[in-house]
C-alpha cells in the first residue's frame, strides 16, 4: 500500500478488504470520503448536519453488513452506490416526516436500490426491539448476556466480575435471564 | 430434563462442546422430538440476533468515533447552497424585518388618525363654500348701491339665511372657520357687517348676526321650521349663492341619512355647487327642513344637508348673553298656498350671501 493511499480516497477494492479484514483506517478513509457528498444532498434537500450523520452512517452500515456477508458486487462506482442508498433513506425519511416536496436536488448520479434499504430496515426494527428488551432487562441480567453472547466471556470470568459462589449458580442466573429476554423480546409488537 | 438443563443442552450442542455420543444421543432426540427441534432453531436464531446486535452497537461506536473528527460546521458552511442576498437577508434578519414594518405600518396609522385622514369627510364630500376665483376677485359694487361694501370680494362664499327679523343668520360653521370678518349681502346687493355669535363644529352650524348700524330690521319671517323628519321623496328647493346672482336648486329628498349613515342629515339630488353651502332646504310648502352642507365628490348630484331639528338644536344653544333680545323662531307659515315663483319672491329678501375675510 503506497503512502498516498493510506490518507486520500480508498479505491474501490481497497474498501471491500478493509471491511472484510476489519481494517480500522479503512473504515475512517472510507468515511471521511464520502461523508461530505452525502451532507451536501441532505442539508439542501430540507435536511441538517444531524440528519446527514444519521442517514450516512445507515448507508455505511448496509454498506459494510452486504460486504461482510460476501453479497456485495461491484456492479457500480462505489460512490455511485452510497450515494443512490443514502438518497433512498433520505427520500423515505422525508416522506414519514411530510417534508417532502415531491422534488429533490441531485449532486450525483444514482441508481435504483430499493430492495437493500428494506431489508436493513427489517433488520433496524429486530435491533431497536432486542435494545429495548435488553434495557427493560435491567442489571445485572443485562451485563450477563452482553458479557455472555456478545462480547463471548467465559462463564468464569463473568462469575469473578459478579462474585458467584460458584459456576453453577451463575450459569442457573444466566438462563433466567435469556428466559426473561425471549419474553420482553417476542412480546414487543 | 427441565428448560435451564435443556437450554444447557443446546448451548453445548450448538457450541461443539458436546462429545460424539451426547451428540448423537441429543441429534436422535432432536429427530424425534420436534418441539425440541424448534426450541434448538429458536435458541440460534435469538443468540445470533444477539450477537448481531452487539455488532452493530460497536459499529455505529465506530463511526461514531470517525464521524466526531470532522468538522461538520466548516462542511455544512462549504456545502450548502448559499440563496440570494435577499433571501439569506430576510432569513437571518426576517423578525428585525417584520417588527420593522409593524412599526412603520403602526406610525402611518397613528398619523393619520391624529392628522384625521382617517375621519375626514371632506375627502370624499365637498363642502360647499366656494373659494373665490380670480375672476371674482373683480368683483366690483353693484352701481345703486348705497353702502361702500369691502372692495375685497371675501376669500369664501357661501350663502345663509334669516332666522330672526332682526338679522340673525343662519349658517355652516366651515364657511366662517378661521374667519376673520364676516360680511352678508342681501339679494339686492346691500353688504353689511356681521359676527359669529355661536358656532357648533357638529352639526357644522353657525350663527352669525348682522351688526352693521345701517341695516333695518326686516319684514316677519315668511317661513317656518317644520319639526320632524321629511319624507324621502319630498320635493325640495334651496336658494344658495353659487354665483353672484342668487340660484335656485330644485330637487328631492332621496336618502334620511346622510354621508355614511349619518342620521343628522339628509341626501337629495340637487345641483349645488360651491356657495350653496348654509343655504336654506325647504319643502314644497316653503318649510325649512334643513341646511345645505356638503355634496359628495364622487356621485354627482348628491347633496347633504344637516336637519332642520339639529339646526333648532344649535339656536337653543346661543348662550343668552350673546343675544340683544331673546331670540323667538317664527312658527307662522306664509308660503303654504304660493306658487313656486311666488314663494321665491317672498324669500329672496332673507336669503343672503355669505362672504367670509381671512
Amino acid at each position: 500500500m503506497s503512502k498516498e493511499s493510506t490518507n486520500g480516497t480508498p479505491t474501490d477494492s481497497e474498501v471491500i478488504l478493509g471491511i472484510l479484514n476489519n481494517s480500522e483506517s479503512v473504515l475512517k478513509r472510507l468515511y471521511v470520503a464520502y461523508f461530505p457528498m452525502v451532507m451536501q444532498l441532505i442539508i439542501n434537500n430540507n435536511g441538517d448536519a444531524d440528519d446527514a450523520k444519521d442517514i450516512y452512517q445507515e448507508g455505511i452500515i448496509i454498506l459494510y453488513n452486504k460486504v461482510k456477508n460476501g453479497d456485495f458486487e461491484l456492479s457500480s462506482k462505489l460512490k455511485t452506490y452510497i450515494y443512490s442508498v443514502c438518497r433512498r433513506l433520505w427520500l423515505k425519511r422525508l416522506s414519514q416526516l411530510n417534508r417532502y416536496g415531491g422534488d429533490i436536488k441531485d449532486f450525483e448520479e444514482y441508481l435504483s436500490v430499493d430492495d437493500e434499504t428494506e431489508k436493513n430496515n427489517e433488520r433496524d426494527i429486530q435491533f431497536n426491539r432486542m435494545g429495548d428488551a435488553l434495557n427493560l432487562l435491567g442489571e445485572p441480567c443485562k451485563t450477563i448476556i452482553e458479557d455472555f453472547y456478545i462480547h463471548n466471556r467465559s462463564m468464569k470470568e463473568i462469575c469473578e466480575n459478579f462474585g458467584y459462589t460458584n459456576a453453577d449458580n451463575a450459569k442457573t442466573q444466566k438462563y433466567k435471564c435469556l428466559q426473561r429476554l425471549k419474553k420482553l423480546f417476542f412480546q414487543q409488537t | 430434563m427441565n428448560d435451564n438443563e435443556l437450554l444447557e443442552q443446546i448451548e453445548r450442542y450448538l457450541n461443539g462442546d458436546m462429545t460424539k455420543q451426547e451428540r448423537a444421543a441429543f441429534e436422535t432426540l432432536r429427530g424425534e422430538n420436534a418441539g425440541i427441534n424448534e426450541k434448538v432453531i429458536e435458541h440460534k436464531h435469538f443468540t445470533n440476533l444477539i450477537k448481531q446486535y452487539g455488532e452493530r452497537l460497536e459499529l455505529e461506536k465506530r463511526l461514531d468515533a470517525i464521524h466526531n473528527e470532522i468538522d461538520v460546521e466548516a462542511l455544512e458552511d462549504e456545502l450548502k447552497i448559499h440563496p440570494s442576498f435577499i433571501v439569506r437577508l430576510w432569513r437571518n434578519h426576517h423578525s428585525k424585518i417584520s417588527v420593522a414594518a409593524s412599526i412603520a405600518i403602526f406610525s402611518v396609522l397613528v398619523t393619520l388618525f391624529y392628522t384625521g385622514y382617517l375621519s375626514n369627510r371632506d375627502r370624499e364630500i365637498q363642502v360647499l363654500s366656494g373659494r373665490l376665483g380670480d375672476l371674482e376677485k373683480k368683483f366690483k359694487n353693484p352701481p345703486n348701491s348705497s353702502h361702500p361694501a369691502p372692495v375685497n370680494p371675501g376669500n369664501y362664499r357661501g350663502t345663509g339665511f334669516a332666522i330672526s327679523a332682526d338679522g340673525m343668520i343662519a349658517t355652516d360653521y366651515h364657511l366662517v372657520r378661521d374667519a376673520d370678518s364676516v360680511y352678508v349681502q342681501s339679494f339686492d346687493g346691500k353688504s353689511y357687517k356681521a359676527k359669529v355669535v355661536h358656532i357648533e363644529q357638529d352639526p357644522d352650524v353657525a350663527i352669525l348676526q348682522i351688526t352693521d348700524p345701517s341695516f333695518k330690521p326686516l319684514a316677519p319671517l315668511p317661513y317656518n321650521f317644520r319639526k320632524g323628519e321629511a319624507d324621502m321623496g319630498e320635493n325640495v328647493f334651496t336658494l344658495g349663492f353659487p354665483s353672484n346672482a342668487m340660484v335656485l336648486g330644485p330637487g328631492f329628498l332621496t336618502a334620511n341619512s346622510g354621508y355614511r349613515g349619518d342620521s343628522t342629515s339628509y341626501q337629495m339630488s340637487i345641483p349645488a355647487n360651491p356657495g350653496n353651502s348654509g343655504g336654506p332646504l325647504l319643502d314644497n310648502k316653503g318649510n325649512v327642513i334643513g341646511i345645505v352642507d356638503a355634496k359628495q365628490t364622487n356621485l354627482a348630484g348628491t347633496t347633504f344637508a344637516l336637519k332642520a331639528d339639529y339646526l333648532l338644536k344649535a339656536i337653543q344653544n346661543i348662550p343668552s348673553d350673546s343675544l340683544n333680545k331673546p331670540l323667538n323662531l317664527n312658527t307662522r307659515n306664509m308660503l303654504a298656498g304660493l306658487s313656486r315663483p311666488q314663494q321665491i319672491k317672498k324669500l329672496q329678501n332673507y336669503v343672503f350671501m355669505i362672504r367670509v375675510y381671512q
